[in-house]
């Protein structure tokens, strides 16, 4: 496996070294892909370096007075702000949920901040905060504090939301990236690929027959009740955000050192979305999803948390995408659709659409 | 969903890689000259199911692998001016130049956007009459009809600040170059179904005689690419020569008339350069004198710019077929999708990509 020489670096502790080809931020740092992960691990990892961090999960868990906290935090930044299916507002509470979510807690509060545009409509970021207001409630969770600063007009695009949470993780749980082992199956909990496809067609109107909508929702009710009946059998959960599905599962792999093989005929994909992907050249393994689960769970239990994401309104599509293994560590294939295998990469960064 | 999953049933599949297992008979060697088909073949793993005995090279069809490295350097500079808003296809904004791509610029200040039509980048024009509008117009026959459109749209509407830098090229005088070679290796072509769906298969029939190959039109599917080969092997195996159509969904002998009409309106054939490869007599296509207001290098002065490419990238031996993209000694090495050398390492469609992003397991596994 020597000459995976892309691969990328470790969160060794080390001091913040200069991305040597880049000496700006690029877009593609931001895309999800091998380019963001050289970002955090040459900039933030190495100079924040320590056990918490070090776990690569979408939340840190902290042992505080006999009971474990997990400690969150999402900016978000979307253009448009309103798309079919959701806002900027809805988005900040569920992706801070998911996070918690998926580190096997329950939020117990959520902060928040906005970063407000000179001359931007009070009227329309009044329609922001009443989504994020409704989000919470149907949690529930409550906004507990915040904070708001004003910048220059032509500085921002309307409304920037940062949000943070705290949350109790269920006693019982075990979940890190790392507790991955060969023989455990891959779920996941729905039809992909339907948040970045919404958001793409809605900013540059492209004008797709019907209206695909994002899926912009809380995962909580698809993990949260998993924990009585399965325990540590649950091994790993992630929010499938940038860089999509096929992001997780490397990050997956990477950290814990197994092989992934997942089927190409088991990805839920919708049809409009399928459509939309095919057009633009899109893969939507790839494009950003928010109210997605992928579940590392035991052999043993995998067809009952499959059963029970069924039963669930966000699980009805939920798909048993492939099996962990021994061989190829830190490396995802995927059986195609015509029974051949191939990787299944880290992008560099965000994927483009194709000339023709 | 139709004209898709049936192209993608694995049964069809390995039914179709089983006839072709009994039809050959000797080693042949194939070139799919679009770059689209390159992807399709290493994301859907079509090449695992081929006999030992046939080949397949990948050809230059990929648009933004063989646009020359001075237009992007002409498209970076023009983009640097205050005045301009730079458009191009999303794959083209991280193609290097000889210094940085235009996504770099982008950060830098310059105005770059990402179009998916060149239609909304004369509709830009339209909404910012203040400013410079250029479309980044590159590609083969297939997107030659759209971005003449945008010129004749833009000479309708009378606009004076829309322009494009265009470096169009021709598939068959590349099929002609690629067969004249000294060192070429190849015995028969899936030719591009999308070229072919504009410009129909007749073209190709005076070069399957005059070299005696066979030379399939052929689609983008794995299913359609099984075909394809088993089309032009079989056609190899019984000594025959000649065009034949796959892709007969998409593709008559004849085109898209009209859309060949408003290329010959607004463009005519050139000598053009291609990127890693050198300039092929008669194919490529410019701007005809009555639409040069239209032609951006001229109006921003840039054609003087020239630029050589990295001596460590080997874009050229890959794009002809020569060079399989992990035998070259860059490879994954000095050139990675992160940092590019040429041009394949970048677009969708480039050969030297489709391998980082699809082959690596297979590289890793061979000591």
């Amino acid at each position: 496996m020597t000459d995976i020489a892309d691969s990328p670096p470790s969160f060794a502790a080390n001091c913040p070294v200069p991305l040597t080809d880049h000496p700006t931020v690029q877009m593609a740092h931001g895309g999800g892909g091998r380019m963001s992960q050289r970002l955090i691990a040459d900039v933030f990892a190495s100079a924040f370096d320590n056990p918490w961090l070090r776990e690569m999960h979408d939340g840190a868990v902290l042992e505080f007075g006999g009971e474990r906290l997990a400690f969150t935090t999402d900016g978000h930044v979307v253009k448009p702000l309103f798309f079919p299916g959701g806002d900027i507002g809805a988005l900040a509470v569920h992706g801070t949920v998911n996070d918690l979510a998926v580190c096997g807690a329950l939020p117990i509060a959520l902060s928040t901040s906005f970063i407000l545009e000179e001359g931007y409509s009070l009227e329309e970021l009044r329609r922001v905060v009443a989504s994020m207001s409704k989000a919470a409630s149907s949690i529930p969770v409550p906004i507990v504090t915040g904070d708001t600063k004003v910048v220059d007009r032509g500085k921002g695009d309307g409304v920037f939301i940062s949000t943070a949470a705290v949350g109790r993780v269920h006693p019982k749980a075990q979940i890190s990236p790392r507790h991955a082992k060969p023989g455990d199956v891959v779920l996941l909990s729905g039809e992909i690929a339907a948040h970045g496809i919404a958001v793409l067609s809605a900013r540059e109107n492209l004008g797709l027959e019907g209206v695909i909508a994002s899926d912009s929702a809380s995962i909580l009710d698809l993990i949260w009740p998993l924990f009585d009946r399965f325990e540590s059998n649950l091994h790993v959960f992630r929010d499938p955000t940038r860089g999509g599905v096929a992001a997780v599962l490397n990050e997956i792999a990477m950290a814990a050192q197994v092989g992934i093989e997942i089927d190409e005929v088991a990805i839920p994909v919708s049809e409009p979305v399928r459509g939309a992907c095919e057009l633009l050249g899109l893969d939507p393994l790839y494009v950003a999803n928010e109210g997605k689960c992928v579940a590392i769970v035991d052999a043993t239990c995998a067809d009952a948390v499959l059963e029970y994401w069924r039963s669930r309104p966000l699980g009805k599509m939920a798909s048993r995408l492939g099996v962990v293994t021994e061989s190829h560590p830190g490396v995802v294939t995927m059986r195609s659709t015509i029974g051949a295998t191939r990787v299944v990469d880290l992008l560099s960064g965000e994927q483009l659409p194709r000339i023709c | 969903m139709k004209f898709v999953d049936e192209y993608r049933d694995p049964t069809r599949a390995r039914s179709i890689a089983e006839a072709l297992k009994q039809k050959v008979t000797r080693p042949w060697t194939l070139m799919e000259i679009c770059g689209g088909q390159t992807h399709s073949i290493l994301k859907y793993g079509v090449d695992q199911l081929l006999p030992e005995l046939v080949t397949l090279v990948h050809g230059p069809g990929c648009p933004v692998c063989v646009t020359p490295i001075s237009l992007i350097d002409q498209a970076i500079e023009i983009a640097k001016l205050s005045s301009v808003i730079m458009t191009s296809f999303g794959d083209m904004l991280r193609v290097p130049g000889s210094r940085e791509d235009l996504l770099r610029a982008k950060s830098a200040g310059a105005d770059v956007r990402m179009v998916y039509s060149p239609l909304d980048a004369v509709a830009l024009a339209q909404r910012h009459p203040d400013r410079q509008v250029v479309f980044f117009a590159v590609g083969f026959e297939t997107t030659a009809p759209p971005n003449a459109m945008s010129v004749v749209r833009a000479h309708q509407l009378n606009l004076k600040n829309f322009t494009i830098l265009t470096s169009h090229v021709l598939v068959p005088p590349a099929i002609r170059a690629l067969l004249s070679a000294p060192d070429n290796v190849v015995q028969g072509f899936l030719a591009a179904g999308h070229v072919c769906t504009i410009m129909g298969t007749q073209e190709y029939e005076p070069l399957a005689s005059e070299y005696r190959i066979p030379i399939v039109v052929t689609g983008f599917e794995p299913v359609d690419i099984l075909q394809g080969i088993y089309l032009a092997i079989t056609a190899l195996e019984e000594g025959r020569a000649g065009v034949e159509n796959q892709y007969a969904r998409s593709v008559t002998r004849e085109g898209n008339r009209p859309a060949q009409a408003v290329i010959a309106r607004v463009f005519q054939i050139c000598d053009r350069a291609w990127r890693g490869i050198g300039t092929i007599p008669q194919s490529g296509l410019e701007l005809r004198a009555e639409f040069s207001d239209f032609d951006a290098a001229r109006r921003f002065g840039v054609e003087h710019l020239v630029a050589e490419e990295s001596p460590l990238c080997h874009a050229g031996d890959v794009l002809r077929g020569v060079l399989r993209p992990p035998d070259c000694p860059a490879f994954g090495i000095n050139c990675t999708p992160e940092n590019p050398l040429g041009a394949p390492m970048v677009s969708s469609e480039g050969a030297c990509a489709a391998y980082i992003r699809y082959g690596r397991l297979k590289r890793a596994a061979t000591p």
